[in-house]
């Protein structure tokens, strides 16, 4: 599971040549919204060549093509998809679009020999698209969905505020959808760069409604995104003690037993379990300095 | 001849052998100048020079701390040019781009030598050209105050720029309307200089705080204004937003804290650079976090730092110059911010010289090389930009000395194999930080132990530089040199380098 998406505009050389160093869980090279239509052709080169020239093992690569509903998407896809990305990032996602996609991808994984196959990571950016959240989650292929709330609020005809109350039911939905078919559930990016405390809290909003995720807008973003999806230092601590304690239990054949005062069994187990997975995988482990 | 750096300096100066060569040497001082009992009073900068007979091959020393906004350095300089007076060496504390006046100066013979600790602006120019008759002397700071207290820079004449001065002679960097905080530069000067005259646009009975002792100063100067006060706040005092800068600052706390420098009681310097105040508001970041407290900022300050007094994460702030309108106010209101002279601050002959009692100082670099050398003094090309101000005092003096700096800055990578000046040694330098990654001086063999389970990406100085090429490619050999232009001064006044004509 990642915890961020850092879109970065196909048409900026110097943002694409940074694009792994902000920490970001995955990336998302986009030639959809940040491209105006008269560069579509530059920056579709641009990040041809930069897929070519630099070589990402960190790192999650995605490209946000255009809609399927534009003149652009298969020049996109003919241009990107490689063994340099790890998926294509739908906008405006449809159940029919992914199968369209999935033709396209087939050919060119066949044609090009490709070793790797490309993920699809659909955008619930329509109120159609918001209905079809568990279909969609249920195609093969979707490593994650992305809600899009700026779009979603256009065709809903809401206001987006900051307290976000207005994509509650399509933030949970999609949440529930992810964790039933084990993807990533990602939230819209938030979109006053300047406000930490408002992201702060729009990110605790998502994550209580069970999303894992967030997109960021910008990569000074990053680091409190991260600091809400991770595990907690205190979480992490707890788990390690419960970890602690269940091999001492089991060394002594114990099969429940408490710590704190609190009766330890199997599903406690599991959550701590995964608690110090994800602090591994984030590096987030406490290093002895001593 | 070599020194032992393997650059090339006169055979008739000391070489720079090690940063603790200082050590084996007893520190030299010649007398304070002559008490003075009753200053005079003058009328105008045309009348220093009938009453103190300026003439052909002084040497009239300055202050930087009206920055970018000073006109008493421009002042005297139009003067010189007025009366065709040749031969002179100035040694103002530094050279900003406002005082381009210098450039005419310097192409007509009336000023002939300039010794100094940073020049940037125009007035480089016509060094970098070839156009200076004598040298460029580059001094630290530290560097500068042990020149003049040991006779190396005898000064004729101080003229120094002074907001506020009382009937007896005594100076505030504090009240009037040019208020720029503390006078830690002038102090050297104003004790050693055979004469010397402040210049003020501010008259008072008695100032409220001296930071110029009137028992020193010969002659006081009202004039209009003895400056621009937009420019004299000229530091930068906004944190970089530039996310690069800011991954970077993160990861240069996140070093700190994890190599055990980020505990209780520490000290801490940064530059006054966008990235270098990243690092200074990461670390406190993590002080708030976690809670730490620690004992003393000290350096040029700025409102970041005075945050961290008012807010009591450190205790005392030792400030030698103040970068902006908070550190002035703090500096005038609050107890615990203590005004420190150049000296005091980084001499290396100083019995407790405050850099020496730092636990890190975050530093930046143009150009950094694989023995971890560092160049703050020019471009790439060899063109003037800068000097060391506190780098090498401060590098040398803190426990550990970080340098910040993209690998790339535009589109040149800034490890190279030699730097094009040495401003300061690599054995002072322990720690590199980029964006890509983490080097630590060999030397630091505390470091790399400590460091060896990081979570941050850790690699060799030679690694660094292999992705920066990788980036941006190798770049081409910059021309031959001509003439030798100027000398870098290490701060116990042997040579680290020399400063070269660029065509």
């Amino acid at each position: 599971m990642i915890r961020s998406m850092l879109f970065i505009p196909g048409n900026n050389p110097a943002m694409l040549q940074n694009a792994d160093i902000f920490g970001a869980d995955a990336v998302i090279l986009d030639l959809e919204d940040a491209v105006s239509p008269q560069e579509k052709d530059a920056a579709r080169a641009l990040v041809k060549a930069y897929l070519e020239s630099v070589s990402h093992q960190a790192i999650k690569v995605y490209i946000r093509i255009n809609g399927l509903d534009t003149e652009f998407y298969e020049r996109d896809l003919h241009s990107v998809v490689s063994d340099q990305i790890d998926g294509i990032v739908l906008p405006k996602a449809r159940v029919g679009d992914i199968e369209k996609l999935l033709t396209i991808l087939y050919k060119i994984e066949s044609e090009t020999h490709m070793k790797k196959t490309m993920g699809i990571i659909p955008i619930v950016e329509s109120a159609k698209s918001v209905l079809e959240i568990e279909k969609l989650a249920a195609l093969s292929r979707i490593q994650g969905m992305l809600l899009g709330a700026e779009d979603l609020s256009a065709d809903m005809e809401f206001e987006r505020t900051k307290i976000g109350t207005e994509i509650d039911y399509p933030r949970a939905k999609l949440a529930f959808a992810c964790k039933a078919y084990k993807i990533d559930a990602i939230d819209t990016p938030f979109t006053d760069t300047n406000d930490v405390n408002g992201l702060i809290a729009d990110c605790q909003k998502a994550l209580n409604l069970g999303l894992n995720a967030k997109a960021a807008i910008h990569p000074n973003q990053i680091e409190t995104i991260h600091d809400v999806f991770s595990p907690s230092p205190k979480r992490i601590e707890w788990a390690q003690r419960v970890l602690l304690a269940a091999k001492k239990a089991n060394e002594q054949g114990l099969g429940v037993f408490s710590l704190d005062g609190k009766m330890i069994d199997k599903p406690i187990i599991e959550r701590a379990t995964k608690i110090i997975d994800a602090a591994k995988k984030y590096r987030l482990l406490p290093v002895d300095h001593a | 001849m070599l020194n032992s750096l393997g650059r090339v300096v006169p055979d008739t100066l000391r070489g720079y052998t090690s940063a603790t060569a200082y050590q084996s040497k007893n520190r030299i001082l010649i007398p304070e100048k002559a008490v003075v009992t009753k200053p005079l009073f003058l009328d105008s900068i045309s009348a220093i020079f009938d009453e103190y007979h300026i003439s052909d091959g002084m040497t009239l020393s300055f202050h930087h701390h009206l920055r970018n906004g000073d006109g008493v350095l421009n002042a005297v300089c139009q003067e010189i040019k007025t009366r065709g007076i040749k031969h002179l060496t100035i040694a103002p504390s530094s050279i900003f781009p406002n005082n381009a006046i210098i450039v005419d100066l310097i192409i007509a013979g009336n000023i002939t030598n300039i010794r100094t600790n940073y020049i940037n602006g125009p007035a480089a120019r016509p060094i970098d050209d070839g156009k200076l008759q004598g040298l460029l002397l580059m001094d630290t700071h530290g560097g500068r105050a042990r020149a003049i207290e040991s006779g190396d820079l005898p000064i004729d004449i101080a003229i120094l720029a002074c907001p506020t001065v009382d009937r007896n002679g005594n100076g505030s960097g504090t009240e009037g309307l040019s208020a720029c905080g503390t006078l830690g530069y002038a102090q050297s000067d104003l004790r050693y200089a055979k004469k010397v005259i402040l210049v003020t646009d501010t008259i008072v009975d008695k100032v409220k705080q001296i930071d110029l002792d009137g028992k020193y100063v010969d002659a006081i100067v009202q004039i209009d204004s003895i400056g621009d006060p937009e420019g004299i706040v000229s530091g930068t005092t906004k944190i970089t937003k530039d996310p690069v800068g800011l991954k970077i600052a993160r990861d240069a706390a996140d070093f700190l804290y994890q190599a055990g420098v980020i505990k209780p009681g520490f000290s801490m310097q940064t530059g006054a650079g966008g990235t270098s105040l990243a690092v200074a508001a990461a670390v406190r970041k993590m002080m708030i976090t976690k809670q730490i407290h620690g004992s003393f900022a000290s350096g040029g300050t700025n409102g970041y730092y005075t945050d961290l007094l008012k807010e009591g994460w450190v205790d005392n702030l030792y400030d030698v110059q103040c970068f902006d309108l908070e550190a002035v106010r703090s500096y005038r209101d609050n107890s615990h911010h203590i005004a420190i002279s150049a000296s005091k601050y980084g001499n290396p002959y100083e019995p407790n010289p405050v850099v020496n009692n730092l636990s890190f100082v975050a530093l930046g670099a143009t150009e950094i090389d694989l023995d971890f050398n560092v160049n703050v003094t020019t471009d790439s090309l060899g063109r003037l930009i800068g000097g060391s101000g506190g780098h090498a005092d401060t590098a040398h003096g803190a426990d550990i000395t970080i340098i910040t700096t993209t690998l790339a800055k535009a589109r040149l990578p800034i490890i190279k194999e030699h730097v094009t000046t040495i401003t300061t040694p690599g054995e002072d330098v322990d720690v590199l930080v980029t964006e890509r990654g983490i080097a630590i001086n060999p030397r630091r063999v505390d470091l790399l132990e400590k460091m060896k389970n990081s979570n941050l990406t850790i690699m060799t100085i030679s690694e660094l530089m292999a992705i920066s090429h990788q980036i941006s490619g190798i770049p081409a050999a910059i021309k031959e040199p001509g003439k030798v232009t100027g000398l870098i001064v290490y701060r116990d006044g042997t040579i680290l380098d020399q400063l070269y004509q660029r065509f």
